[in-house]
């Protein structure tokens, strides 16, 4: 590399970029697989480690064998258990109420105004995409005051409110919704709709038949993106949620154990496991949707 | 004959297939606003009414019993009170006027968790730019296992963020899994959720675990587009690999990297769930890792209309670190992402990355010369 950088340019190209070029081939293979292995466990170790003692009986929490030892399913049941004030099976059914109300808003809503900002032109498009670029960056924390203030003077932080909970939630699933539609809209070849109706289709059949299944996969993963975004929300939902409408990361946070002050450990790490199994799956399924869906709009892609 | 051309050329205008056709204000810019209204509306009523409604309670006293004073204050205009609370830490005494806060006080907390939080977004950013680099090459360099590598880099990105606080939480326990990594090469057991700065160090760690994988993955997504005549024309110019990386990768991520430092800065700034569920913002003297999120929920128990003042800091902060990223940072966001071909902005956009691989190309080898 030195030596590269000292070699005067007025030197024959004819060797030159053999050195810099084979050098670093002959050493990639085993680079990049130590690069991979790190990510791989970078990503995974964690993640590994709180399913391994989500399975591990809770007077060896803190053994540290690597490998799953004094296996069993108690931490699950405990998780699920009602005994202590927990509502863990309720909470999960609270987050999927959430979440699917709040995907479905957020997408019914968005997808007409990402249609438009992807597909027309009209003045003050570049207006409304800030605005929902900011609305997108906007701190959660602004809401919770005034918001508090309205819901308990309209007595909805109590019983079963979830509209306290999905209301908020709008304020990051649709400007996540309309920026990630917009980017996948504007990628589409929209010609084909202009063929279709060339070849006879009626406005509506163009759409139906040839651009929705077109649209579809776009749509399916901006709705699985805001749908993790609200399963995943805590600040709002902390201060929003009643004993009633807890949702799952409010559940889990405060889990409480036998005695008050100690953490129980492994029943957390089995809530945990059970919260972020079916994410993780959604993302092993979807993980080529998902990531151009994370990058859509950041670049040409 | 002319009855069917008059018939079809109203028609032709706003044609279907590019969106030119009507010019601004014409039948799409109607047709566009009917689309967008429904948007616009919603997040008015989720976002600006409450973002409002918080600036008018921040003018106003909180009324109930104060308590730095134990006094019974009634409500009412307050003028810049709460502002000069937070950011010259006044606290109102009981005989009238003003003292400043007194320790315990939460307006003390102010600067504190201003830097703690300043802290919290200088250090995680700067790690996850770096750590996302490394990562994002590896992963472009990578074409066997490419799969395996993405779906375990989405890992902790999909793991929501009050698990993640949990996850750590235990695993930076007193008899947990670091302390007894970090006695393997002989390091006394931490007090991680207990003190100041391991405590700090904590959130910044299961920070970085949790987003890098956001950058690396937008990283890639930018280097993904550079091509590979771009780095063999370097090669043959006699570029050294820190060249190629300093005067072609970079300039030529630059967008998305800023971009998604963008986000992340705006995302750290605005940082709740992690410190409030791992540290409970706790950590040395009390609140070492209380952050200006957690300051304003702790805030609103005693108030929500000092609370508001202390969110509108907040939004103003988050507003003025994101208008200085987009005015002098590059973090080209408004114009990017919605592209229509036919779109001036897409000029702009791809303006840049011509420059460093064909303008820029002939000046390198003179960059040899004379480092």
């Amino acid at each position: 590399m030195t030596a590269q950088t000292s070699t005067p340019v007025t030197a024959f190209p004819d060797d030159e970029p053999v050195a810099p070029s084979r050098e670093p081939r002959r050493f990639r293979p085993t680079r990049a697989t130590a690069g991979l292995v790190l990510i791989v466990v970078w990503g995974l170790a964690p993640f590994y480690w709180m399913i391994v003692t989500a399975f591990r009986d809770v007077g060896f929490t803190f053994d540290t064998t690597p490998w799953p030892t004094h296996v069993t399913l108690d931490n699950f049941r405990t998780a699920f258990s009602t005994e202590r004030g927990n509502h863990f099976g309720q909470a999960l059914l609270n987050s999927v109420i959430i979440g699917v109300a709040t995907t479905a808003i957020a997408m019914l809503v968005g997808v007409f105004a990402a249609y438009a900002l992807a597909r027309l032109q009209f003045r003050g498009k570049y207006l409304v995409l800030g605005f929902i670029l900011g609305a997108s960056m906007f701190p959660g924390v602004a809401l919770v005051s005034p918001l508090f203030q309205l819901f308990s003077s309209i007595g909805w932080l109590n019983g079963w409110n979830y509209q306290a909970l999905i209301i908020p939630d709008i304020s990051f699933a649709l400007p996540l919704t309309v920026y990630t539609l917009t980017a996948f809209f504007a990628e589409m070849p929209w010609e084909l709709e202009e063929s279709a109706r060339v070849d006879g289709c009626t406005p509506g059949q163009a759409f139906r038949k040839v651009m929705l299944p077109l649209a579809a996969p776009g749509l399916f993963t901006t709705a699985i993106l805001a749908f993790i975004s609200s399963w995943n929300e805590f600040l709002l939902a902390a201060q929003f949620s009643t004993a009633k409408t807890q949702p799952v990361t409010v559940a889990i946070a405060y889990f409480s154990g036998q005695q008050a002050h100690q953490e129980p450990y492994t029943a957390v790490m089995a809530a945990g496991t059970i919260v972020t199994v079916p994410l993780i799956v959604m993302v092993l399924v979807f993980q080529r949707a998902i990531v151009s869906g994370l990058t859509a709009g950041s670049v040409k892609g | 004959m002319t009855s069917m051309v008059v018939g079809t050329v109203p028609d032709t205008g706003p044609r279907p297939g590019r969106g030119e056709g009507g010019g601004p204000g014409g039948r799409q810019g109607r047709t566009a606003a009917w689309l967008i209204a429904p948007t616009v509306l919603l997040l008015g009523v989720v976002i600006v009414y409450p973002l409002v409604k918080a600036v008018v309670m921040s003018f106003q006293k909180d009324s109930g019993l104060d308590p730095a004073t134990g006094m019974f204050v009634e409500g009412g205009g307050a003028g810049l009170a709460n502002y000069r609370h937070w950011l010259l830490q006044e606290c109102s005494q009981p005989g009238g006027g003003t003292i400043d806060c007194p320790p315990g006080n939460l307006g003390s907390q102010f600067y504190d968790a201003l830097w703690v939080t300043l802290f919290f977004t200088v250090v995680t950013v700067v790690v996850e730019v770096v750590l996302g680099l490394w990562f994002a090459t590896i992963m472009n360099r990578t074409f066997r296992g490419r799969g395996l590598v993405r779906a375990a880099i989405l890992v902790p990105w999909a793991i929501p963020t009050a698990v993640t606080a949990k996850l750590w939480f235990f695993i930076f326990a007193y008899d947990g899994i670091a302390n007894r990594l970090l006695g393997v090469v002989g390091i006394h057991p931490l007090l991680w959720t207990g003190d100041a700065w391991p405590a700090r160090f904590a959130v910044v760690i299961a920070d970085v675990w949790k987003t890098t994988p956001f950058m690396a993955l937008l990283i890639l997504a930018g280097l993904q587009i550079i091509g590979t005549d771009i780095y063999e024309a370097a090669a043959i110019d006699g570029a050294s690999r820190r060249q190629i990386f300093t005067r072609i990768t970079l300039p030529m991520i630059k967008v998305p990297l800023m971009v998604a430092v963008l986000f992340r800065t705006l995302d750290v700034l605005r940082i709740y769930d992690l410190p409030a569920i791992l540290t409970q913002g706790g950590g040395g003297s009390g609140h070492a890792t209380t952050t200006l999120s957690i300051l304003v929920i702790n805030q609103i128990r005693s108030g929500f209309n000092n609370a508001s003042a202390l969110s509108t800091i907040v939004f103003l902060l988050i507003a003025l670190a994101a208008f200085l990223f987009v005015r002098f940072g590059g973090a080209d966001v408004v114009q990017r992402p919605p592209r229509p071909p036919s779109d001036r902005a897409a000029g702009r956009w791809w303006s840049p990355r011509r420059a460093p691989g064909g303008d820029r190309e002939p000046a390198r080898p003179e960059e040899a010369v004379t480092s």
